[in-house]
């Protein structure tokens, strides 16, 4: 829009983008205080199945022992790997390795995949035997085995959901890194991406003993 | 837009150059004073549509019986107007709007921290809000279960309750986006020289806000989702039929949603504290107590969730500590009142329409606290619950509260963001026709609720009908005094004389730059050598001296 004042002193061009500026301990602190309100998401959850579990404590053991132990286990080993490699490929392109940063990135993203296809199994497995939300089967048993395997799917669901996003952060990160968007200097972005990643597997270990382990 | 009466030296924000064209140039923009402005429209527009619904809410009740809905379109509306006004307006509210705008200025920043994240807030805002809306023509009909969407209730209608939920999710989505973009701004882009301590008010209230918003939103998020989770596949967490437990359900609501009403109010207690000293002429008295004082109720009030669930079945215990609870957060709250009371006393009064907005606030917030004490009591909660009482409490609180300094900001701040000035004389009456339809509509209902007249009731016995009558006038009389109060704003920001750079003589950043302000606020990052409401140094001390800016003089 054209301006009725004549000689109007126009903003100098080097100022023209204020929105843009880098700080990576902004970036940081703001991808915490996101972390922070998943753990809170989850916590709700973890709220739920601790009153419920103390209401059923009888049902919840004996729907526990129906639970695959060896898949639920092999899972977790591939999550805490998958942590580790990320941390690898941060540790990588801070030595300015990009090769490595991104084979390991790619590795990240096989443990992943590796981890759903178990899920997939774990689940079609339950599936087959008739439990699953809402069918006959389950409706039959006792009320604490309904509510156990309604947390476990929604629990175990929700987390699988933020595989799946970690999955597509993690494809990003590669484009970025084979871009050069991501370098020695300015990796803050695969540092945030990686954070999340942690946090997913720290759910998964809590989920673990809770779901698999105590009985 | 530009007009030959603003003395622009620079080219302001609402038409800076380098912004694509037209609309886009608005909903793709990045810049946090024109998302500020994206909000401020976008929810004055969903508060018209709440408005009107309590309208046809409150002609229904002119008599027993059938007036203009029948039941179950009574339930709706009830339904619709309490989550627009909640999820829509009250809870972006104030600090979607002057938050966005003024927090990066008074911080001496030319943004917040995550400007894209800050657009995304407010797509997100969009969508949940379209969710919200669209929901209503679908098959099934307009979700019916009240804002708090109880169950088992909400997993039995069946009506649209899953897109509504949806909705609110995405909102809650929204406000957590914008709790973490204020606190990293917060602790990442003070100017040089701004310790916390230097810190306006305004920003600490926004602050201890953002905490809220970041630390309970994701619980109501996953109580929301189970109970999506729970109509489609019938998981039994909050299925009685099916051993789950409804109480639980209140209670993560509630976890949420009782500090929600600090994210609702806290902002509004921190534009008081900026509208105060401006117009009392003087420093905030007791700075320290009211800044941790926003800390201090931003933390208790996580704990006195339970307070909403007195008869809904606990144990008495638990009953007895949550009420101990809920006198204890009054403490900050009393702290803050008497602090500004301070400052006033012996200040040199101004009595322009943004301070007669924080006089109605005073008033009308006061009988809403006070009100509340008594609900918060086990016993007379036990007989007054679910009545007009409760109805006309949240009404004192959150309309009388927030929503009147929402309107006090508007009437502060607008000539800062247009560089125009309202017509001050028509404001004042604008407040007053306010201060009595409000009174009218809702005083009545307490003596509605103390009779025993039930909330959420689309009939009632004859005996009820005179109170019911009177109120609906007042609802009449209050929408006819926001109408000349919004019609006045529009002009004013349309037409109205050229405002100057600081007609109320404030202190703080934002009245040190141009109105409206440049696209990156400053030329020149500023140092901050004082604390924010330190009279003596305000920089246009000329224009202090009382000025009719009705006669556009300051240039
Ligand atoms: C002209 C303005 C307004 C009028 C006339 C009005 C009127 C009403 C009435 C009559 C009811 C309850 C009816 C019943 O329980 O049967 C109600 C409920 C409610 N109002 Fe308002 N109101 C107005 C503004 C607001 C504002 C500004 C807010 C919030 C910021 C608000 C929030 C609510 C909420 C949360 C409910 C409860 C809904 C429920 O029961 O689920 N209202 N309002």
């Amino acid at each position: 829009m054209s301006k009725p004042n004549e000689g109007v002193e126009k903003v100098p061009l080097h100022l023209a983008d204020p929105h843009h500026h880098k700080d990576a301990i902004g970036a940081k602190m703001g991808m915490w205080l996101f972390l922070f309100t998943e753990l809170l998401l989850f916590g709700g959850l973890f709220l739920l199945y601790m009153a419920y579990r103390l209401q059923y404590t009888q049902d919840f053991v004996i729907a526990a022992k129906e639970l695959n132990l060896m898949m639920g286990t092999i899972n977790t080993i591939v999550l805490l790997t998958s942590s580790l490699t990320m941390a690898l490929s941060i540790a990588a392109i801070q030595r300015n390795k990009k090769t490595l940063a991104i084979w390991m990135l790619v590795v990240t993203v096989a443990f992943a995949l590796a981890f759903m296809v178990i899920k997939y199994f774990e689940w079609t497995a339950k599936i087959h035997h008739g439990i699953y939300p809402g069918s006959p089967d389950l409706l039959n048993m006792p009320n604490g085995e309904i509510i156990f395997y309604g947390m476990y799917y929604s629990m175990t669901g929700l987390h699988a959901l933020h595989v799946i996003i970690g999955v597509v952060i993690i494809l990003f990160m590669l484009v970025f890194l084979i871009r050069d968007k991501i370098t020695q200097h300015d990796y803050i972005k695969l540092e945030n991406a990686g954070l999340y990643w942690h946090l997913v597997d720290l759910i998964w270990i809590f989920l673990y003993p809770l779901f698999y382990l105590i009985h | 837009m530009a007009n030959p009466t603003i003395a622009e030296k620079f080219e302001s924000y609402l038409d800076y150059p380098g912004m694509k064209k037209g609309l886009f140039g608005w909903i793709f923009s990045i810049d946090h004073k024109r998302i500020g402005l994206l909000y401020l429209v976008s929810m004055v527009l969903f508060f018209a549509v709440g408005v009107t619904l309590a309208f046809i809410m409150k002609l229904e009740m002119l008599s027993p019986g059938k007036d203009v809905v029948d039941p179950q379109t009574y339930n709706t509306l009830f339904t619709l107007h309490g989550v627009i006004m909640i999820f829509l307006f009250i809870i972006p509210g104030i600090p979607a709007v002057f938050g966005n705008f003024f927090l990066p200025i008074q911080l001496g920043a030319k943004d917040v921290a995550f400007p894209r994240l800050n657009l995304l807030s407010w797509w997100l805002y969009m969508i949940g809000g379209i969710f919200a809306i669209v929901s209503l023509f679908l098959q099934g009909g307009p979700i019916d279960t009240g804002w708090t969407f109880y169950v088992p209730y909400s997993i039995r209608t069946t009506t649209n309750v899953i897109l509504p939920l949806l909705g609110a999710f995405i909102l809650g989505f929204s406000s957590i986006l914008t709790g973490l973009n204020f606190i990293t701004t917060v602790h990442r882009l003070r100017a040089p020289g701004m310790t916390f301590f230097k810190m306006p008010l305004f920003v600490w209230a926004l602050y201890s806000t953002a905490w809220i918003q970041v630390v309970s939103t994701p619980v109501v998020g996953i109580t929301i989702v189970l109970v999506i989770i729970e109509r489609i596949f019938q998981i039994g967490i909050f299925d009685p039929a099916l051993g789950g437990d409804p109480i639980l359900f209140q209670h993560l609501f509630w976890i949420y949603s009782h500090p929600a009403v600090y994210i609702m109010i806290l902002p509004a207690m921190g534009v008081v504290s900026e509208i105060l000293p401006t117009f009392a002429k003087r420093t905030i008295f007791g700075y320290k107590a009211i800044a941790y004082s926003s800390l201090a109720i931003a933390f208790i009030g996580y704990f006195v969730w339970a307070h909403h669930m007195f008869t809904s079945g606990m144990s008495d215990t638990s009953r007895m500590i949550f009420s101990l609870l809920t006198f204890v957060v009054a403490i900050p709250s009393g702290v803050k009142v008497f602090n500004w009371i301070a400052t006033l006393y012996k200040g040199s009064i101004d009595l322009r329409p943004p301070l007669v907005y924080v006089m109605l606030f005073i008033f009308l917030f006061s009988i809403g606290g006070l009100t509340g004490l008594i609900l918060g009591s086990l016993a007379t909660d036990v007989h007054i619950h679910d009545t007009y009482f409760v109805v006309a409490h949240f009404h004192y609180v959150m309309f009388g509260g927030t929503i009147i300094i929402l309107f006090g900001a508007l009437h502060y701040w607008l000539p800062k963001m247009f560089g125009r000035m309202y017509n001050e004389k028509v404001a004042n009456i604008a407040a007053g026709i306010i201060f009595v339809g409000f009174n009218i509509l809702y005083f009545t209902m307490f003596i509605l609720g103390y009779q025993g007249m039930p909330r959420r009731y689309w009939s009632y016995l004859p005996e009820y009908q005179t109170l019911h009558i009177i109120s609906t006038v007042g609802s009449w009389i209050l929408i006819l005094g926001m109408i000349v109060m919004f019609w006045n704003l529009i002009y004013g920001v349309l037409k109205g004389k050229s405002a100057g750079d600081n007609p109320w003589g404030g202190t703080t950043l934002e009245w040190q730059i141009q109105s409206p302000p440049i696209m990156e606020n400053f030329h020149e990052i500023p140092t901050i050598t004082h604390e924010p409401y330190y009279h003596a140094a305000a920089i246009n001390t000329e224009d202090n001296k009382h000025k009719k800016i009705d006669e556009g003089e300051n240039e």
